[in-house]
């Protein structure tokens, strides 16, 4: 399997009135064809603005973005951050989709879910629109909106949460996207919708032969779909790996705690749940030496000097920490 | 209990037939009208005025400019000295008063109508452009607004009046373009907020184009607010109109209009206060109307508030 796409160093500032904010902060990584990425921080960690600055999605005023992110659409190598507006919009929708966490607030409320299906399918592939209109019922059918004909004409308040998540990965996967970002697209549904979507999400993934990013703060949903995690803090990959090797033998201090902080079934429900001390750091500071030092309880001096490389700490496995949790001790440089 | 499920029944049936075409979509939208009885007793109102405007020539009795001066100064028919074949009695120079405010309403109704629609379409592209773009096009423009908005209202219309004359051109001139900057301070607003709302970003992250966009997602958007500020600015107008009829200049004095006719009126107003008093009903009449249809269409207008309203 090839990589589809191949990020390298991504940068992204955000000029305020305040100061400037290090939103992300040299994020490299590579994604392979088919697999399943997921990328799990807490909020304000970067990963939306991760997957927003590949596509420039942010506004362009306020906003830098540095770096590389090589696509490979075939044979053809694309980067995404020096493309003009044009040239992204061409991408946009076609190649990389999008489904977002508010699906409310995501769908145009005076424009039928029908019309926001088929306008992605006449503006990329040029169908017309009694083309786009028998596709995009076969996209709600596909998603498992029951009706098509009937939902094709529908308002989005007029469906349910689930059926409105189900319309935007309709969008999503419209025109066969070779990757689908997925941006937290169950946070705002109730457990059993979430399991639904989760599901119809792998199923899409399998059948069109999609790469997905998904990114969420919940850990149980990686365990479920991930192949591999990238865990986020304050704007940078801290800890890459296969999701077994990553529940089983954490290499960074802060995905120990992340792992640690979630409720096991059996607990006694007497003790404290485990939480992480201390706040995340303040992003309108340039990064310059290891971003979790403050609240890590294995940092020595040397954490404060410099912001820690990737470390190889296994088979595809990397942590962006001088401490070798499995020998207990700081790594030779 | 009964009702509730009733209002919940009668919604349901609503949102199914907003599916079905042009004929069920008019067929909720009566229903609508229905529920809200003063949207309704508003927009019959609105329909009294625009069907005298257009109709004028078959329904008022006699022709407005029609001098007959041995009639002059009757009272209303109801009056002691009235006589039927005057309704609402004559004024100084024996011309029939019903006649000349439904005629009237033609001044009234075209200067609304065609001032409104001309601020409306130039205020929205100005504001959508102004709203889209922002950065140095957007204060160029806001400050030309707020330089405008700055001005006395009335004083600065008064004086274009004067300058270019009479005529109903002139006038609708007047207002259309004066009014631009409400409608452009009010899209701008609209897009500021809409340009940052979920979906607009959903749309940039399928690779819609900005002109559809802006067309597609943002203006349809517009168009609730934007509808609901033309109804009451078109009264807002008619009540400008009548302020300079009344201030004599407005259309020529020739012209049967609502102010006109409040002009002439005034100085008899203590011993024929029919002359004024009924054009002024009629002024009352139209805002009223257009006030209530303005505040019904204003919740009707958004898909979503229609759904709160079952």
């Amino acid at each position: 399997m090839s990589d589809i796409l191949s990020v390298r160093n991504l940068t992204t500032r955000f000029n305020t009135f305040n100061g400037v904010v290090h939103a992300v902060n040299g994020v490299s990584f590579d994604l392979k064809e088919g697999e399943t990425l997921a990328v799990v921080g807490e909020s304000g960690s970067g990963k939306s603005v991760t997957m927003l600055s590949l596509l420039h999605l942010l506004p362009k005023t306020t906003t830098t973005v540095s770096g590389t992110a090589e696509f490979k659409d075939g044979e053809q190598t694309h980067e995404l951050l020096s493309m003009s507006e044009a040239e992204i919009n061409r991408v946009r929708g076609r190649h990389i989709g999008i489904v977002f966490q508010d699906a409310l607030s995501a769908l145009n409320p005076v424009m039928t879910v029908g019309e926001q299906i088929t306008e992605s399918l006449t503006t990329h592939l040029g169908l017309t629109h009694k083309q786009a209109y028998s596709h995009a019922l076969e996209l709600l059918d596909n998603v498992g909106i029951a009706q098509p004909e009937k939902r094709f004409s529908s308002y989005p308040h007029q469906f349910s949460g689930g059926m409105r998540q189900r319309a935007m990965i309709a969008i999503a996967i419209a025109c066969g996207p070779k990757i689908m970002i997925a941006d937290e697209p169950t946070t705002a549904l109730d457990v059993t919708i979430q399991t639904q979507i989760v599901e119809l999400t792998r199923r899409l993934q399998r059948e069109m032969g999609m790469t997905v990013i998904w990114i969420t703060h919940d850990l149980g949903v990686v365990a479920g779909i991930a192949d591999r995690v990238m865990v986020m803090y304050a704007g940078m990959p801290i800890e890459l790996a296969q999701v077994d090797e990553l529940y089983e033998n954490p290499q960074h201090p802060y995905t120990e705690g992340l792992l640690g902080a979630i409720p096991k079934v059996g607990d006694s429900g007497a003790e404290r749940l485990l939480s992480i001390p201390g706040a995340p750091p303040d992003l309108f500071k340039e990064p310059r030496h290891c971003q979790f030092a403050w609240r890590c309880d294995y940092a020595f001096d040397h954490c404060w000097k410099e912001i820690p490389p990737d470390f190889s700490v296994g088979e595809r496995h990397y942590s962006k920490c001088f401490y070798d949790m499995d020998k207990e001790k700081p790594r030779e440089q | 209990m009964a009702e509730n499920e009733k209002n919940m029944n009668t919604g349901l049936v609503i949102d199914e037939e907003a599916n079905k075409g042009i004929g069920a979509a008019l067929s909720s939208l009566w229903q609508l009208l229905w529920r809200d009885k003063s949207g309704l007793l508003g927009l019959v109102m609105f329909l009294i005025v625009v069907f005298a405007a257009i109709a004028a020539p078959l329904i008022s009795p006699y022709d407005p400019l029609d001098q007959e001066i041995s009639q002059s100064k009757e009272p209303p028919a109801w009056k002691e000295k009235g006589d039927v074949s005057h309704l609402l009695g004559t004024d100084t120079l024996g011309r029939d008063i019903a006649s000349r405010i439904i005629y009237g309403s033609r001044v009234s109704v075209t200067v609304g109508f065609l001032g409104v629609s001309m601020a409306f379409s130039l205020g929205m592209m100005i504001g959508l452009i102004s709203g889209y773009k922002g950065g140095r096009t957007d204060n160029i423009i806001m400050t030309v607004v707020n330089m405008v908005l700055s001005l006395p209202y009335l004083v600065f219309v008064v004086f274009v009046a004067a300058v270019l004359g009479n005529s109903l051109l002139n006038v609708i001139l007047i207002f259309g373009l004066t009014d631009i900057p409400v409608f452009v301070r009010v899209t701008r607003g609209e897009v500021l907020k809409l340009r940052e709302e979920g979906f607009i970003e959903a749309a940039k992250s399928v690779g819609i184009k900005t002109p559809r966009i802006i067309f597609r997602h943002i203006m349809p958007n517009l168009l609730g607010p934007l509808i609901t500020l033309a109804t009451f600015e078109m009264s807002a107008m008619i009540f400008y109109e009548a302020g300079l009829g009344f201030l004599g200049l407005s259309v020529p004095p020739s012209v049967p209009s609502w102010g006109n006719m409040l002009a002439m009126g005034r100085q008899y107003l203590t011993v024929y206060p029919w002359m004024s008093v009924y054009p002024g009903l009629a002024i009352v009449f139209t805002g009223f109307g257009m006030n209530l249809l303005g505040d019904w269409l204003r919740d009707v207008l958004d898909p979503r508030m229609r759904r709160m309203k079952k």
